[in-house]
This record gives structure tokens, sequence and C-alpha cells, in this order.
């Protein structure tokens, strides 16, 4: 007995100790650039936000007032079209890798999904650059779109699989024994049982394209003037911020912030609520 | 047995008596079966195409930038890579400061922000009470959803000062000796993007590091627990050990996440093509010079140069990727597999 009850040795007590303490402080360290970040943002920006901020468009440099409204509506036009494109397109692969899997075929679209989602958002603005805008002669709406869309595939897809592969198969063999054909069976059963996953998913990749600006600088390019045709070059939200943030001028520096806290706001919204619906969802099923 | 007999008894009583509604009811399953048979089918291949969109967009991806660079690639060759000159008035285009710049401000962040990754990813997982590490794990999550140019924006004004006036003349002072921290200190410049991009890209590693951390079995924490082990040489032997391929996915991910970024660097770095030993002086990443060039660039000779300088940024980070994924994969998936063998 004595000789298990001996006690740990110093030095090892010490390294366990320092150990802890380097990981609590690693913690620490990771969290304060955040709690930075948006302690300045909002304290930058509420003063910023006034109504004419959200109504007005840009004013040339030296008058004072103007705003980001002409941003604010391309950001969701821009977001409507990715998502037209996107979440179709995703949830559609994301339903064949599920259902239709097993095959080589499926897991060497899952391994490019990843190895897509990886791809830097710059190098997809070059590309839709030479797919669209070249063809069209010139910067659109709907190119931006169209690199918005093409950036929420691979992350819908791979989401959209995995809230699929975790719907139990009982259920899908308890829709298709009552005879229901497999279109209807994987629509409205096995589908409609992973829809809160599957919204999280798509929900995530809006919250994550909706702050991109390096694919829509050549591709949606921004605008100082009101537009909504999807063959003209449409404001953004991010390209806005971007242009004032790197300008000499402290009224635009004001506005950048401004409209920075209208960005972070939108996102973290949208994933705050998706993790209360997914947090929500899991308790529902362990209870 | 059960499900074959009603079916003649009610084509007998649909014979027999004559009720208003249950005639139409078999013909309809019957005929809408044939329907459906082509619906399926219809179904099957709406999703494959969807499917194909994946492999489609990446097949377009390289063809177009492989043939837009064309012009380029035919003129430099590999010299692009070596030459250092970026004269678009000259018509004369070098990437090696880019190239450099891209790799020194992503090996200054993974250096930055490889230990605090895993060092939030073991305190959540292994040592921190169980009440904070959802929180922390959401707000970890958090940081990967801060929009790049939103970091380039704090960047700018709040950590391009503090760098400016106190991180980088004591930095000068103490470690001046090593020649990476000498010359005029602007705030901006490499250290400045190698700072933002290592808080980019904490979330990344941190979260895959979470991944395969749990995946580690419990059994391994036990066994190493029962043999007397601290709670730090627990996590060292049974656990980082068990892991460390998957971390090394993590660090990869983290790599091409940082080797790609665009705003933020582009917004810190200074933007200047020069190769320069010290940190404290501007550079210019290959992914910045797209963003602030691309659509200033009138000739075709200086377009296809940017586009060349997309195409390598897109090889790289495909095959910086799949390195990643393989490596996570082989982890996430194959422990339970070696546990069984």
């Amino acid at each position: 007995m004595p000789s298990l009850s001996r006690p740990l040795s110093f030095v090892r007590r010490l390294t366990n100790v320092c150990f802890i303490g380097l990981s609590g402080l690693a913690a620490l360290l990771v969290l304060a650039p955040l709690g930075a970040i948006f302690g300045y943002l909002v304290y930058k920006g509420i003063g910023s936000i006034n109504v004419a901020f959200l109504t007005h468009t840009p004013r040339p440099v030296g008058e004072p007032g103007g705003g980001m409204a002409n941003a604010i509506v391309g950001s969701m036009v821009l977001l409507g079209l990715g998502s037209m494109i996107g979440v179709p397109l995703g949830i559609g692969s994301g339903i064949y890798m599920a259902e239709f899997g097993g095959g080589r075929y499926v897991n060497f679209v899952r391994f490019t999904a990843d190895v897509l989602n990886g791809v830097p958002s710059i190098v997809v603005g070059i590309a839709v650059y030479a797919l669209v805008v070249l063809p069209q002669q010139h910067f659109s709406a709907l190119s931006g779109g169209v690199a918005l869309g093409i950036m929420m595939i691979p992350t819908i897809a791979r989401t959209t699989e995995e809230m699929l592969l975790m719907v139990p198969n009982t259920i899908r063999e308890a829709a298709l024994g009552l005879g229901i054909p497999q279109w209807r069976a994987t629509l409205q059963v096995t589908l409609r049982t992973a829809s809160k996953g599957v919204i999280t998913g798509a929900m995530l990749a809006f919250a994550r394209v909706a702050g991109e600006t390096a694919p829509l600088l050549f591709t949606a390019f921004g605008n100082q003037y009101w537009s909504l045709k999807p063959n003209q070059p449409i404001a953004a939200l991010p390209i806005q911020i971007f242009a004032y943030a790197i300008s000499p001028f402290d009224e635009w520096h004001r506005q950048a912030w401004a409209g920075a806290l209208i960005l972070i706001v939108l996102i973290v919204v949208a994933v705050a609520a998706v993790r209360v619906v997914t947090s929500r969802g899991s308790m529902a099923n362990n209870a | 047995m059960s499900f074959h007999v009603p079916i003649p008894v009610a084509a007998d009583a649909q014979e027999h008596s004559k009720p208003a509604a249950a005639p139409p009811a078999p013909r309809i399953e019957l005929h809408s079966s044939k329907i459906n048979k082509y619906l399926d089918l219809g179904f099957r291949y709406s999703l494959l195409l969807c499917s194909l969109s994946i492999l489609a967009v990446m097949g377009l991806f390289f063809y177009e930038l492989t043939s837009r660079s064309k012009l380029s690639i035919a003129r430099f060759g590999f010299g692009f890579f070596v030459g250092s000159t970026w004269d678009p008035v000259a018509g004369d285009f070098g990437a090696l400061p880019f190239v450099y710049g891209t790799l020194v401000s992503s090996l200054v962040a993974l250096v930055l922000a490889v230990p605090l990754a895993v060092g939030v990813s073991v305190f959540v997982t292994e040592l921190c009470p169980r009440m904070f590490r959802s929180v922390i794990a959401f707000t970890v999550e958090l940081l990967a959803a801060i929009p790049s140019v939103i970091y380039g924006l704090w960047g700018i004004f709040v950590l391009v000062p503090l760098l400016h006036n106190v991180v980088q003349p004591w930095l000068a002072k103490t470690m001046g000796w090593t020649g990476l921290f000498g010359g005029p200190a602007y705030g901006i410049g490499m250290l400045a993007a190698g700072i933002i991009l290592a808080i980019m890209i904490i979330p990344i590693i941190a979260s895959i590091t979470r991944e395969v951390l749990v995946a580690v079995p419990q059994s391994q924490r036990e066994a190493v627990l029962a043999l007397g082990a601290t709670r730090w040489e627990m996590v060292r032997m049974a656990v980082l050990r068990n892991a460390r391929a998957g971390i090394m996915g993590g660090i990869i991910l983290g790599l091409g996440r940082a080797i790609g970024e665009t705003m933020a660097v582009t917004m810190l770095i200074g933007n200047r093509p020069e190769i320069a030993k010290s940190l404290f002086a501007p550079g210019y990443t290959m992914a910045s010079v797209i963003a602030n060039e691309f659509s200033e660039a009138t000739d075709d000779l200086y377009l296809s140069a940017l586009v060349e300088i997309g195409l390598v940024l897109l090889i790289v980070t495909v095959l910086v990727n799949a390195c990643a994924r393989l490596l996570v994969w082989s982890v996430t998936r194959g422990y339970s597999a070696r546990n069984n063998a």
C-alpha cells in the first residue's frame, strides 16, 4: 500500500500545473480578440448609425451625411441570387450523396466538395469573372450572385448529407414499406425529418457568404447609386466597407464602422438563431 | 401475407356492390406506379445533375484559369516564379515577391495560431469545467463567422496603431538582434498581416482539433490515468499522441485558409512588392495583388499574369486541402476501425 500512495514528484506536479495554466491562458488569448473586435465595433458603429445611414445613398467626399441604403439592399439582392443558385444545387447534391451514396462516385464528389470549400474566394471571383463577366462584357449583379451561389454549394451539400445520414434507416424503410415511391419518401419523409439540420446548414452557408468581399470585387463591382438591375453593377455592403476603410476620410471611416456593425449583426443573428434551433433539436431528441 | 389479401377483397367488393368513391382507387394506384417509376428515375437523375455541379464547378475553375493564363505561361514559363520585377507598364511580370509574402505571412500566422488553437482545444475538451465548454466553443465559432473585411477594418484602426506604438518598439528593443524585427515600424506590414491571419485561422484549427480530440476513445484516457499519470501527462500521452494526425490535418487546413485569405491581408500588409527580411516591412501577397490590380489590368498580358497567380493559388489550396482532408478522415473515421483491430 505505501508504494501506491507515494506523492507525485515535484517536477511532475509542476509541469502539470504549468501546462494546465498555459492551456487556460491560450483560451483567454483566443477569446480576447473576439471581445476586442466586438467591443470596438459596437462602440464605433452605434454612434454612426442613424436614419440617414439606413435610407440614403453615398454622398461625394466632403459632403456630410449619406448612407449605405443601396449597399444594404444590394447585398440582399446578391444573397438572394446566390441562394437561388446555391440552395437547390447544394441540397440536391446533399440528398444524392446521402441517399444514393456508398459508391466511388459519391466519395469523389464528397471529397471535391470539401476541397472546393477551401478554394480561396478570390479565385472564385476570377473564375466567375471569366465565366460570366467577360461574355457579358460588363460587371453585373448576376455575376456576383453566381459567385456567392457557387461558394454556398459545397457547404450546403455537406451539411445536408450529414443531416440526412443521421435520419434512422427505419424511417426510410417505413415510408417505402407503405408503398410510397422513392422520390416522395425521400422528399416528404427523410428530408422532412432532417429539415431542421438542413435549414441550419443553409443558414450557415448564407452567413458565411454574406460577408464575402473578394469574390464580389470584380463581379458585382459595387455601385455608388441605386441599382437593382441584375445585369448592372450593384452595391454590396462588404465592398462599401472595404472602399471606405482604406479611404483617407474620417467621415467615411465612421460609415465603414456603421456598415460593419450592421453586417456583423445580420451574421451573428443568423448564426445564433441557428444555434438556438439546433440545440433545441438535440434536446428534443434526447428527451 | 396480410398485404396481399385485402386487394382481391377490395376488387370483389367493387364488382358486386356499387359504392361511389371506391372503384377508381386501385386504378389510380396502378396508373401512378408507372408514373412513379419515371418520377423516381427523373428524381434520381436530377439529383445526380446537382451533384455533378460540384465537379463541374471544380473543372470549370481549372479550365478557365488555365486557358486565361496561357499568354503569361507561354511568355514567362517557370521564370514567372523566380523573377522579382512587377512592372505592368513595361510588361515584365515576376511573382516571386507575392509568393514570398504569401509564404511568410502564412508562416507567421501558423507560428502564432497553432499553440493557441491546440491549447484552447485541449482546454475545452479535457480540462475546463463542463459548464464553460459549450460557451467557449461557441465563442470560438463566432470568431470564424466574422467577415474578413471586418478583421481588416479592425486591424487598420486598432491593431496597427497598437503595433506601431507599443509592440513594435518593444520587439525591436528585445529581439532586434534577430534581424526579423528591424527597420522602420509603420504598423502595417508583414507582422500585422500575420497576426490578423492568426486570429482568423485559430477557429479553423481549433474546431478540427476539438473534433479529433473528442474522437480519441475514452478508454485510452482512463488507461493512462489508471497508471498514475497526472492530468497533463494523460493529455500528452493518451490524447495528443492519438490525435496528432488529425491535428496536423487541422493545421494544414488553417494553412490553406491563410494562403488564400484576401481582404484582411490586403488592408494590412502594405501592398508593396518587395522582399525584405524584417517582419516590420510592408509586403504583398498573391491574393492581395489580384484583389488590388485585377479590375485595373487593361492589357491581355497583365490580366493573364494575374490569372496565372490565381491558378497557382487554386492548385496550391486544392493540394493543401486534399492533404488535410485525408489526414482528418484517417483519424475521425479510422479510429474505430483501429480500435476493433
